[in-house]
This record gives C-alpha cells, structure tokens and sequence, in this order.
C-alpha cells in the first residue's frame, strides 16, 4: 500500500474512510433508531421514552447526507493527488530507461491508462471496503447485544456478500479478462489495419476480408462478453439470496428465542440495511482484478533496469575545448553479437568526423553510446580523459548531442517545441536556429504560435527533420551529434541543407551520420562503418582512391548526378 | 441522437432487462408487506417462508436482468462496430482521423455498457416503481403518501437544478482531465527528445505543477458538483425523518397500527430510491451517450458515391489529366491547382519537388482517393469519376509512403487482396530483395507482423510493400511513392534494379527523392506548390 500512497495522504485517506464509514454508519443508526421508535411505541410508553430515538432518527438523518458528501470530496482529493503521483513518480522511474518507443503507441496509451488504476482502487475498492467493513462490523456488534444467535447469523451473511461473494467474483473476472484480453487485443489489431491500412486496402482491393476480418474479431468479442455477463448476473442473485435469507434467518431465530418484537424488528431493518454498503462489494472485487493487473504492469515499468548504470558518485564535468576519444568501443543490445565491436577514433576540438556505412551497421548505436542512453560492453570513451560512464548521463548529454533518430514532436506550439532546447534562448536565436535549419519560410508561413498536431501530423517528414535540427543547432552543445540530419528531405533541400550545415559546422566540433557523400569532402575524417567494425577511414580524397565501399557507393552516387 | 441509439437496440433482449428490473423493484412492495407483517405479528412465522421465496424471486430477476443486459450491450456494440467498420471502408484514405476512429470503434463504444446495463434499467424503474409506492402508501397511510408525494418532487428537481448549473463546468472539468492525461502521454513518448536535450528531469516539475493545478481545479468544481448529491441525501434520509417521527407519536396515541407503521418505515425509502440510483448512474451514463453521438454522426455523414460503372479500355492506358484542382477541407491553399498532364502508355515518369508540392496528392489522385474540386482525370479516355473504382484499382500496383503492415503472416501482407500462390508469393519477395530477411524470421513467411510491423525495420517494411507490387504481374499502372525512401545505399540499388524490372512495358507514375529514382524515369516532372513547373523527357534508360 505504501508504495501507491505518497507521504501525506495517509491522513487525507484515514479522513475519506472515516467519513465513509460515519455516512453508511448513520444510515444504518437511522434505520435501528426508527424501528426500534415506531416498535416500542406500538408498547404505548410514555412519550419521554421515546424521546432519545426521535433524536437520534434526526440526527441520523442530517448527518448521513454531510458525512456522505464529506467522504465523496476528500475521497476525490486523495484520489486525484495518488494520480498525479503515481504519474510523476513513473515518468521519473522510465527517465533513465531505455527508449520506449519499440513499445508501440498502443501500449503507451495504456500505460496512461493504467495510472487511472490508482484512482479506482482508492475510491470504488479500498474506500468502500472499509466502510462495509466498519458498517457490518458495527450491525453486528449491535445484534450480539440484542442476540447473540442472530448477530452470528447477520456475521455469516455479510461474509458471504461482502468477503466470499467479492472473492469469488474476482476469481471470475481474472478468468475471464485472460479470455478477454487477447479478444480485445485482436479486435484491436484489425480495427487498427482497417484505418491505419486504408490506403493499402483500397489500393490493393482487399477491403473485403480486411472488413470480414474485423467483424469476425468482434463477433468473437460479443459471444464473450455475452457469457461474461453472468458472472454479474450470478453475483447479483447471491448478494440478494444472501441479504433476503440472513433477514428470514434472524427473524426465525428470534421467533424461535422468543425475543420480544422491538428487538426482533430492530434486529431485521438493521439487518437489512447492513448489506447495503456491502451487496457492492462484489462490482468492486470484479473490478479489482483489471485494477491489480494494471498496477502490476506500472510495477513492472518502474523495474525496468535503467538503460545506462550511473556512476555512484559522478566526475567532475570536464570543459575547454572537448576531445573524445573512444577506443575499442563494444556495445551488444541483450545477447546479440556485438551491435558495435572495437570501434576506435577520435574527434578532436573543431574537427569534424563523418560516420557512413550500410543500415544496422551500428551507426546509431555509436551515437546512443556517445550519449549514453546505452551502456558500452568494453572499451573507453573519454572526454578530455574523464571516462564517460564516470560522469552523470544528464552531464555527458549536455556536452554531446544534437539530432538524434525520431525526434519527437510535442502537441505545443512550434515555438514551444523549438523552445525545450533553449529555455532561455532569445527570439533571435530562435530565428537563427530555424533559418539555419531552411524552417524559417515554414514557420513564417504557418505561424510560431501554431499548435502542432498529435504526432506532429501538421509537420511532413521533411519539416520534422529540420525542426529537430534546428533544435539541435539551438541547443548549441560543445560536441553536436547529428544522426542522417538529411534523411527524407527531397534531393534539392537536402543538398543545399548538408551544404548549410557544414558551412554553419565549420570550426565545430561535429560527428556527423549520414547515407550521403555529398560534401563530405569537407570534413576532417570519414569513418566507414559496416557491421559494427570500422572497415575504412581517411579524407574523402584517400577513401575515393581506395575500392571499397565508400568508393562503389560514391560512384554509384556520382553517376547519378552527372 | 437517443432515437438513433434506441432504434439500434436489440429489442427482445432489451424489454426482458427492463422487464426484469420492473417487476424485481414491484416485488420490494411485497417484501415490504411480508415483513412489516411477520414483525408486526400479524402475519404468522410460516410468513417467512413466502418473503423467502419473494427474495429468492427479485434475485432471479436481477440475474435475467444482468444477462438480458449484457445482452443488449454487447447486440448494440457489435452492430455499431460492425456499422462503423463497414462505414470506414467508404471514407477516402486520403482522409487523416484514425487516431480517433480506432479509439471509437475500440473502447470508445464500451463506454456504452454503463449507459445500457446501469442507466435504462434504473430508468425503467424510477418510472415505475415510486409510483407505485405512492398508491400503497395512500391505500396504507394517507399522511404519510402526502409527505411522500410532496417530498419527492425535489429529487428531480434539485438533480436538474445543480445539473444544469454545474453541467459546464463540470463537462469542461473533464474535458481537463483528458487533456491531462494527453499531456503525460506526449510528454512520456517524447522522452527521448526531451532527454537528448536535458529536459527530461525538468518535465518532472511540469508534470506535477499541471496536476496540481488540474486538482485545485476539480476540487473546486466538485465541491459544487457535490452538492447535489448533499442535497438528494438530505431529501431522501430527511423525508425518512419527516415520516418515521410523526408514525411514531400516532402509534404512541393508538391511532396507527404497527403493521402499517412498519410497512411506512420500511415502503418510504423505496420511492425515493430509483430516483436517486438512476441520478448517481447518470454521469457514466453519459460517457456512452458522447461515444454513441460521435458514432453516429460518423454514421450518418454523407460520403459521396465515387465509384461509376464503366470500364476503361483495356491494355496499358494513357492518363490524361485535364487543368485539375484538388482541395482538401479545412486548408485554404488548393493541393494541386490546374494541373494539365499526359502520361503515355508505358512511360515512367519520375515526380519530383520539396515535401508538400503535391506529389502525393496526384499519386492520390489516380488512385481515386481523392477528387479533382475542378478539371477531370481520363484513364484511356474515360473519365475516372464514371469508372468503376475497383476495377480501375485492380489493374494498379501501388507503394505508398509509409506502407501498413497488417497484423498477419507476411506471406499474407504481400498477397495482399490476390490469391497469390506461395511460390509467386516467393518470387514476389525475391524480386524486392525481401526473401533474405523474411527466411530469417523465426517462421518465415509464416511469421505474424505484430503491432503495425513494428518488428522489420523500415527497409525491410518498404520491401515487404514492394513485394506486394511484384505479387500483381499484371498490373498495368505502377504508382510508387518514394520507394527508396528509407534504405542505405546498397538495399535501395537492389531495390531500383526491382523496380526498373518491374516498371518495364507498364506506366509508371513514382515519386522520387533521391537521384537513382529519377533516373530510372524516362520523363521528370517538377511540382512546386501544386503546379508542374518543369516537365522534361531524357532518353530512355536516364543518363548512363
């Protein structure tokens, strides 16, 4: 419990559950003062006699109502601050995982959703749980003083409704929600291919079995849902069968011990009304079990081993002109050979290194190590000689980085979007950094201020790509990283972006990747990576002279452009 | 739109829940009646017996109704699901909303289940059975009934009242909340970003200031919102008060008798009851209500008929585009603006110009997702508007920009809508340099492609597309869009050699980028903001 109640709440809880318990506790006062008013009153007392009663089925009365909406406010407050927290504290749990992305935007959303769980847990299970608990508690305590025999008998029944029936509609609803689950996901899946696919569908004609598809997926989905309805159904008729017989018990119990009838008839309503905060229980027990699985799942995210280890104590940042070295570099995702294996190479003040090679030659993943958003196998990168896993990631990300693959676009303004890679940067190095990056006629035209879309959709790849950049050159780092900064940009752009960047990189410290050739002429040294080892390196002069691969595909590429 | 949905719902199933929730709330009556009088001591022990049976009955009764329920829910969903799905087919693909489609048809229409299991049945029974309460009541006690009666009115009307006060702000308070929960989903997906650039940690503080002004928000509304529930308990346990006290002092002056004493105690709080569970119900309730608004104004929106009946002439035709304008909705500058074009028969042709120069759209254009607002389309002199889409699409083999991956075996993804044989199946993927890395997928070309193919990597997803194009030999109009889009060097050769293969003795309509895609076009057309701007032939088989 600890672990889903940030500090502080305890006693706005404790607030919640007692006034939850005073509500349903004064209903049930309301109900056992009124019948034992109106039955001893029926035995012709005095009027002084029924004087407390008549006060307390007023004071009952007003009081459920205060009680009720005093537990309904500070449960929503409790409820609403476990949220915030329980979000806060996963989004610092996934900061130093590992890219979420492969997780697909389905499973994102759900994680959201899943910090909801919170909310429920707190206010339709754990709330009133404790109030049937404290109001049953409560009846029976009253019946023992009255009769023993039937307070066992009014114990027995609200176990049933409120611990066995929820047990067991739990029990049900984990079976049924892993037949569910995979219904729902599948239906999911199809309704997804239908619009995400349309395009594909209505080009390639398959609209048909795509659609036959989906509606068979459903009709699998509804024939389960249908027979999962009786597991509330049955639940319903148990509550009832519980609350209906344990109050024909007690009666017969009381006719049998010949209990007087003020007795008798306070023991029967009292009964009667107990099951009330209890019958519901058994909605909450189903309901438990999808709220156990998504905090299961969130338990399960905040475990994820951080994507890097940080240095217990982190070095001082070094600074002046930046030299990195890295030498005999290995990094492995999970137990796949080596994505990279003993890269070695140095970038050196104002100098700038271009890295080239086929797809999945490890060219992104030299860039993930250099910014430490993955941990390296063996092999050292240095800056300024202080090894980069001695330093805190956030500082190494401070003095590398730049545009890295899929730059995310927020749903903010443009400028707002520009903005997170320079708080404080003035209007003017905003305009700089865009002009720079070929946005500024873009962003003129659309507006500084406008919203951009979810995922960005406002923006085409091509824009997408010169927005991250032109965070990247706002960001201004000592070391600047740049991933295929000209990737989906159209032939013209990209060639006159590539010749802007290297002019706008001149005398910086740069490590460039990309699948172009063009213009690296101008850099101090290319680096040819093809499955994860560097297989050439040299000026663009000495590597065009050499055969191999930086050769074949410049001339591939000069060939077209002749 | 509530006629909209009752029309949908599945009648039988329908009057069976609300049926059973009437006739359990009627049998309260006589529970009422029985007990009052086993404990009055009017009636005899041997009493229990039948009230046992009447709970045994309201039980039974709550089961049907929970089952017919559930049966209506799931009748209704799954044939607006199946409406939806069939509707969504109809609308252009060129159309951008599926975020909100795939929600709707997902979990959105499941936001119906509380409309229809909780809210109709507490409805059917608040129109009943307080009605009935009352008439017992005047048959048993008329002061009481009269207490009753003018009490009751204030239900409904201080529900509607502090309804319709809070209505907005709560509706905007909501509205809030889900744009919260936005927030932390872009913020988390967009962790990356943010940490490259140091802003990871800060965003924390963001995250927490937005919910804590989120909460004072809420609780300021809800402190108002609350107050009609204060108020319906305050009506209902008061108006107990109102009636318990005064039974009393005329039992105490022997002019009631206990049976009907209790039967008042025990009748009273059953009228006001319905009313207020159909109240709590209420707001779930209208969640559905929202979901099955938006279904059916997707439902009921006019999608024009694209499709004609004729046939275009057969044999590899000639594209004619007569001074054509495309607009989308909702943006002021037109897509493409009189463009006049003539593709010949068997020409490539090679479409080039910056990102949003309308490329794609003409790619569009001729796949019949969208139409000229002006000008026409001929396809072997036949308008494309009187064609018979499907027919026309048939004769098309088409990779788009970001190709989909269905959730099925890749054999099937590059089969695609033919029934391909797994041999042609094979060579369709060898001719798209695909068939190496598809053989090494754990079950080949067995293997299911999970959420969106997320398991290929762009390269081999661009691939896997093209394979489709391979896998219809008898296309006669090939329409690709930026093919090489996102392969290395090596890959994207491979893939060209493909692709002039493939292209021979058919048209060819491709968007290019990079340079070896232009070349293997034998005419270059430039497009800058919807207009062609550069339109030249070069000798067949490009500069080599």
């Amino acid at each position: 419990m600890s672990t889903l109640i940030p500090p502080g709440m305890t006693r706005r809880l404790v607030v919640a559950a007692l006034a939850g318990s005073a509500a349903d506790l004064a209903g049930l006062g309301l109900i056992a003062s009124a019948a034992w008013m109106i039955t001893r009153a029926a035995e012709q007392p005095p009027l002084a006699a029924l004087s407390v009663a008549i006060v307390g089925v007023r004071a009952f009365a007003t009081s459920r109502g205060v009680f009720r909406y005093s537990e309904r406010l500070a449960g929503h407050d409790v409820a609403l601050r476990a949220q915030a927290a329980t979000r806060e504290r996963l989004y610092e749990a996934l900061i130093p995982s590992g890219p979420l992305s492969h997780r697909g935007a389905d499973l994102l959303s759900r994680m959201v959703d899943d910090t909801d769980a919170v909310q429920d847990l707190l206010v339709r299970c754990l709330l009133p749980a404790v109030a049937a608990l404290v109001t049953g508690a409560a009846a029976v305590v009253i019946a023992l003083f009255l009769l023993p025999a039937a307070a066992f008998a009014l114990l027995a029944g609200l176990v049933v409704a409120g611990v066995l029936l929820p047990l067991g509609t739990a029990a049900a609803s984990r079976r049924w929600s892993a037949r569910l689950a995979p219904a729902r996901a599948d239906l999911a899946a199809r309704v997804a291919d239908l619009v995400h696919g349309s395009a594909d569908l209505a080009a390639y004609g398959a609209k048909g079995e795509a659609l036959a598809a989906g509606m068979a997926a459903d009709d699998q989905l509804a024939a389960l849902e249908r027979r999962q309805a009786r597991v509330s159904a049955t639940a319903m008729l148990t509550g009832v069968l519980a609350q209906g017989l344990t109050v024909v018990a007690i009666v017969w119990i009381c006719e049998l011990s010949g209990t007087g009838p003020v007795a008798t008839a306070v023991l029967a309503l009292m009964s009667l009304v107990a099951f009330e905060p209890v019958l519901p229980l058994a909605g909450a027990g189903e309901r438990l079990t999808g709220v156990l699985a998504a905090l299961r799942r969130l338990a399960d995210l905040r475990t994820v081993p951080p994507a890097v280890t940080e240095p217990a104590k982190p070095a001082q940042v070094p600074d002046g002109p930046l030299t990195i070295a890295v030498t005999g570099l290995v990094v492995r995702h999970g137990t796949r050979p080596p994505a990279l294996d003993g890269v070695s190479f140095t970038l050196a003040p104002g100098h700038r290194v271009a890295v080239v090679g086929p797809s999945g030659a490890g060219k992104s993943t030299l860039l993930s190590a250099l910014m430490r958003t993955v941990d390296y196998e063996s092999g050292n990168i240095t800056i300024n000689g202080v090894e980069a896993r001695d330093l805190a990631s956030d500082d190494v990300r401070r003095l590398m980085t730049g545009l890295t693959q899929d730059p995310y676009v927020f749903q903010a303004s443009f400028k707002d979007n520009l903005r997170l890679a320079g708080p404080e940067a003035s209007d003017a190095d905003l305009a700089n950094a865009v002009r720079s990056a070929h946005l500024d006629q873009w962003a003129d035209r659309t507006g500084w201020d406008t919203p951009l879309g979810e995922d960005g959709r406002t923006l085409s790849g091509g824009q997408l790509q010169r927005l991250a950049l032109a965070r990247a050159l706002l960001f201004d780092p000592p070391v600047l990283l740049l991933d295929e900064p000209a990737e989906a940009l159209d032939e013209r752009t990209a060639d006159s972006l590539m010749t802007d960047l290297l002019d706008a990189t001149h005398g910086r410290t740069t490590l460039l990747i990309t699948h172009r050739l063009r213009g690296l002429e101008a850099v101090d040294e290319i680096l040819v990576l093809e499955d994860g080892h560097i297989t050439q390196r040299g000026t663009h002069e000495a590597l065009v002279s050499t055969n191999g691969y930086y050769r074949t595909l410049w001339q591939a590429e000069a060939m077209l452009h002749s | 739109m509530h006629r909209d949905l009752m029309r949908s719902l599945p009648r039988r199933h329908l009057a069976v829940c609300l049926g059973a929730a009437i006739v359990a709330g009627l049998l309260v009556l006589v529970q009422a009646e029985l007990l009052a009088g086993v404990l009055s001591g009017r009636f005899t022990v041997a009493a229990l017996l039948p009230l046992a049976l009447v709970f045994g009955l309201r039980g039974a009764l709550g089961w049907v109704q929970c089952v017919a329920a559930g049966r209506t829910a799931s009748g209704v969903k799954s044939l607006l699901r199946h409406r939806l799905l069939a509707r969504f087919q109809e609308f252009s693909p060129a159309e951008h909303r599926s975020g909100e489609l795939v929600t709707l048809t997902g979990r959105g229409l499941d936001a119906l289940d509380p409309y229809l299991t909780g809210y109709l049945p507490s409805v059917a029974v608040a129109a009943v059975v307080p009605v009935a309460v009352l008439i017992r009541l005047f048959v048993a006690d008329l002061a009481t009934a009269i207490i009753v009666l003018l009490t009751l009115p204030l239900i409904p009307i201080f529900g509607a009242l502090v309804g319709m006060t809070t209505k907005a702000v709560t509706e905007r308070q909501w509205r809030a909340l889900a744009r919260l929960g936005g927030h932390f989903l872009d913020v988390v997906r967009g962790l990356p970003t943010l940490r490259a650039f140091g802003r990871a940690r800060y965003q924390a503080s963001v995250i927490r200031e937005v919910a804590g002004r989120h909460r004072s928000a809420t609780m300021r509304t809800l402190r108002v919102a609350f107050l009609s529930s204060l108020v319906l308990e305050l009506v209902a346990s008061l108006s107990l008060a109102l009636v318990a006290v005064p039974v009393g002092l005329r039992l105490l002056s022997g002019s009631l008798d206990l049976s009907t004493a209790l039967l008042v105690l025990l009748l009273a709080p059953e009228a006001y009851l319905p009313l207020r569970a159909m109240g709590t119900r209420f707001h779930a309730a209208m969640e559905g209500v929202t979901a099955a608004d938006q279904a059916f104004a997707l439902l009921g929106e006019d999608v024009p008929e694209r499709s004609g009946r004729l046939t275009a002439p057969g044999g590899v035709p000639e594209i004619r585009l007569e001074s054509v304008t495309v607009r989308y909705p909702g943006r002021e500058d037109a897509a493409l603006t009189e463009v006049s074009l003539v593709i010949g028969a068997g020409e490539r042709v090679a479409l080039v110009g910056e990102s949003g120069a309308g490329k794609s759209t003409l790619l569009h254009l001729l796949l019949g997702f969208v139409t000229p607002s002006a000008g026409r389309v001929l396809i072997g002199g036949v308008d494309l508007a009187e064609l018979d889409l499907d027919a026309w699409r048939r004769r098309l083999a088409f990779v788009p920009q970001r190709p989909h991956l269905f959730a099925a075996s890749v054999a099937d993804n590059i089969r695609l809508g033919s029934p391909a044989a797994p041999a042609q199946v094979r060579t369709a993927a060898a001719e798209a340099q695909a068939a190496e890395f598809v053989e090494a997928l754990p079950d080949g070309y067995d293997t299911v492609l999970g959420e969106r193919g997320a398991n290929l990597s762009a390269g081999q997803r661009q691939r896997v597309a093209l394979a489709r194009a391979f896998c219809r030999p008898d296309a006669e109009v090939l329409l690709l869009d930026e093919p090489t889009a996102r392969l290395d060097g090596r890959s994207e050769s491979a893939v060209l050699d493909s692709t002039r293969r493939l292209a021979e003795g058919r048209t060819a309509v491709i968007v290019a980028h990079r340079p070896a895609m232009i070349d293997l076009a034998d005419r270059v057309i430039r497009l800058t903001g919807g207009t062609i701007v550069e339109d030249h032939v070069r000798p067949v088989g490009g500069t080599r």
